[in-house]
């Protein structure tokens, strides 16, 4: 078991009860204080549509979801058991907000995929299944909701894993799946085990968000998107957060776009001088010579085990999220790590088509499509394929004219595997086989 | 020394935490023109202010912090801001909520009225008048319903308003600092930490703080269940009582409106064991201009307040 914090991001269409087995976790795991308990039951009599506790109204905070009994933005929520701490984002289940599930799912260790047991999957699990997957959250969690309306039943519970499993097997890699039948609003087997559904007998779903392992990274070798450089008498440092190994006084490094070298003579980590420091530490690192390294560069650990690579081009999948279609010739400012250049669109590749789940020529992307697109920069930038490398393989297109974050783009790379063909002739259980539920 | 394996976990999240806040501090330093850093005196801007000096040693912070000044202070927090302040070598700016009212800018409340609304419109006129892009602030997602759905990057418009429905969406916690002419930002390295969190920063780092976060014996009127210091702005009023308790603050903020808790914890050490099983949210439990509505905060947010 890991003591680590777990991030974990709920998606899933609206009003399969996102918001209500969030409200449920929190309530049951005792993380609710009191005063919070009394404005619960106190809105519960306001907006709330039977009796006793709305339990989704203490997720849905603005003031226009509670009119609307809908969730417009990611809400976070921080709580802990004895065994581990959690971070839960709640994410949007109306197709207009996909932006701000683009958003949880991208920084999330897990997904729980909530679908409704009486509608199974529809477009927005299918969307937010090629989401998750695409961005490559490791761990989903498939918890079928509202057991307690379809009598508990496993048919039904097998049927919809059935359709998860293939839709995962159809975009990116396939994350590893867990399954648990629950009821949000009745408790069952969200923290404590129930007896409903006497064949199940795999864990809650606490337990199953208990014991993931959020996994590690590839150890590519240290490297450091320079944001800011310190100055102070003699010192110049370069100010930055390390991804990919730990990086130690005396390494040889790389300035990635001028292919300078030098070598490591001091270290701050979080602010204190350090030896050595690893993989998400906030570091300014002082060189032996005084290279033109500036902003936008990136610093890499000569020896590292798999180089980056520098391009002036990418074949990417990205979220679009603005209402102006992407389409080929438009110019945008490409973020990535602490770069920022000029973007053309040379190509729009494909679209992903949700309802038969395949790809399918276009010319453009709307809002909440999810398509490839070929980019060409301006100057290079320093990137490693998405699915070597999470924290360096992604990029975000800014609209220079509304300074809208328009598009969520990582790159496909070598790995970037094609779709394969739909089945043919319905005939399409089977496909990759069930996700186990702990049976 | 040996570490338990639940302090070397709370070790490890703290410094993950830290190092995102100074990840954010840099990125808006580097992408805004002229930021400033919101000190209030209170835990969370003294924890904030402490990670900037982190995030830019050897060198110094970068950027000014400015103080709203509602006039109704705690005598041992104006000394508090004026020390740390200094100590860190940063510049500090002050802004006067009753420069607000002399010249006209909000009305006047009376000697009594709570004037935490106020700081909206000084805290504005400032940033205007400096022509600072972007402000940092200690919020945490933690304290408020309103305050969970915020980004780490929160835009407003030339009016100082923010419209949830807008907010820009931050994939992979990528900012997009750009902003149009006349607008600004507000920036919340802190926003993943919880009360606990910042307790366990300023345990760890012996981060110096006022001394009305510990317990100490003070005059106190108990008004809507809270319970207010009496002197300055809060005056008894026929029929009350006042008592001489053992209390200490949760947060600090305008002293008509920030209610004390009563406690016999002396220590960073007894803070941090009573936080672990507080039952009762730090607003909910201090702050009288939250309690109103269930909305407060996020009405209040829309009009420009922090
Ligand atoms: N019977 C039943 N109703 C549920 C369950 N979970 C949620 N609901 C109801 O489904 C509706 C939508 O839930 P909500 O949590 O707001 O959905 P969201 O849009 O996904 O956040 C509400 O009326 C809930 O009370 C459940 O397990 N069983």
């Amino acid at each position: 078991m890991s003591a680590t914090q777990l991030r974990v991001a709920t998606v899933g269409s609206v009003d399969d009860g996102k918001s209500t087995l969030l409200g449920r976790l929190l309530h049951d795991t005792t993380s609710i204080f009191e005063d919070q308990l009394a404005a619960l039951s106190r809105a519960s009599r306001r907006y709330g549509d039977g009796d006793g506790l709305h339990l989704a109204l203490l997720t849905d905070g603005l003031r226009a979801e509670r009119e609307q009994g809908i969730t417009i933005d990611v809400a976070y929520r921080y709580f802990a058991t004895p065994r581990r701490s959690f971070v839960l984002a709640d994410t949007p289940g109306h197709a207009q907000y996909t932006r701000n599930m683009v958003t949880g799912a991208s920084v999330s260790d897990v997904a729980i995929v909530l679908v409704d047991a009486r509608h199974g999957v529809v477009e927005q699990t299918r969307r937010h299944l090629a989401v998750a997957s695409l961005l490559r959250v490791v761990h989903v969690v498939v918890a079928v909701n509202k057991m307690d309306l379809v009598g508990w039943s496993q048919e039904r519970f097998d049927e919809i894993l059935l359709d998860v499993a293939e839709i995962l097997e159809r975009f990116g890699e396939r994350p590893a799946v867990q399954a648990v039948p629950v009821s949000a609003l009745l408790g069952d087997n969200v923290v404590a085990r129930s007896d409903a559904a006497p064949w199940y007998d795999g864990p809650p779903l606490l337990a199953i968000l208990e014991d993931i392992d959020p996994a590690p990274p590839i150890p590519v070798g240290a490297r450091v998107a320079v944001q800011w450089t310190i100055r102070a008498g003699d010192y110049r440092g370069y100010a930055g957060t390390i991804v990919g190994g730990p990086l130690r006084v005396g390494d040889p490094v790389v300035s990635a776009l001028t292919g300078l070298r030098s070598t490591v003579v001091r270290i701050e980590r979080n602010g204190e001088r350090a030896e050595c420091a690893d993989t998400g530490d906030a570091v300014a690192v002082e060189l032996a010579d005084d290279l033109d390294v500036g902003r936008g560069d990136t610093l890499v650990v000569g020896d590292a085990p798999v180089a980056p690579v520098v391009t002036r081009s990418v074949v990417a999948d990205v979220c679009w999220m603005v209402e102006q279609p992407l389409e080929p010739g438009a110019t945008y400012l490409a973020k990535h790590g602490t770069r920022t250049v000029r973007a053309t669109v040379e190509a729009v590749v494909d679209r992903i088509d949700l309802d038969v789940l395949d790809r399918r020529p276009v010319e453009r992307l709307g809002l909440n499509d999810i398509g490839g697109i070929k980019l060409t920069f301006a100057s290079a930038i320093v990137a490693d394929p998405y699915h070597v490398h999470r924290e360096t393989g992604h990029l975000v297109l800014v609209d220079e004219h509304t300074n809208a974050t328009a598009g969520a783009a990582v790159g496909r790379g070598r790995g970037g595997r094609e779709p394969r063909a739909p089945p043919r002739g319905g005939a399409h259980r089977g496909a990759g086989g069930a996700p186990g539920g702990g049976r | 020394m040996t570490m338990t394996d639940s302090a070397r976990a709370t070790d490890q999240a703290l410094d993950r935490l830290e190092a995102e806040a100074i990840g954010v501090i840099r990125e808006v330093t580097a992408e805004c023109r002229a930021p400033v850093l919101l000190f209030s005196g209170g835990k969370d801007s003294a924890v904030l202010l402490h990670l900037a000096a982190k995030a830019f040693r050897p060198g110094r912070v970068p950027f000014p912090v400015l103080h709203v000044d509602t006039g109704h202070n705690f005598p041992e927090v104006i000394a508090y801001r004026d020390e740390f302040v200094s100590s860190l070598r940063v510049e500090l700016l002050v802004a006067s909520v009753q420069d607000s009212i002399d010249r006209g800018r909000v009305p006047d409340p009376g000697p009594t009225g709570s004037r935490n609304r106020l700081q909206s419109v000084t805290l504005l006129d400032a940033l205007a008048e400096h022509g600072f892009d972007a402000a940092f602030g200690g919020g945490r997602r933690d304290e408020d319903k309103a305050r969970a759905k915020e980004r780490l990057l929160s835009f407003r418009d030339r009016r100082g308003q923010w419209e949830p429905r807008l907010q820009r969406p931050e994939p992979w916690n990528v900012l997009n600092a750009r902003i149009a002419p006349g607008e600004h930002l507000r920036a919340f390295p802190l926003s993943n930490w919880t009360e606990r969190d910042i307790w366990s920063a300023i345990a760890r780092d012996r981060i110096p703080l006022p001394s009305i976060y510990f317990a100490h014996e003070r005059e106190v009127v108990e008004r809507q269940r809270m319970l207010l210091a009496v002197g300055g702005p809060v005056v008894l009023e026929s029929g009350e009582r006042s008592t001489h308790e053992i209390v200490r603050y949760r947060t600090v903020g305008d002293a008509s409106c920030t209610g004390a808790i009563r406690s016999t914890a002396t220590t960073i050490d007894e803070v941090l064991a009573e936080v672990a099983t507080a039952r009762i949210t730090e607003r909910g439990a201090t702050r009288a201009d939250d309690t109103f509505s269930d909305t407060a905060m996020e009405d209040r947010k829309r009009e420009g307040y922090f």
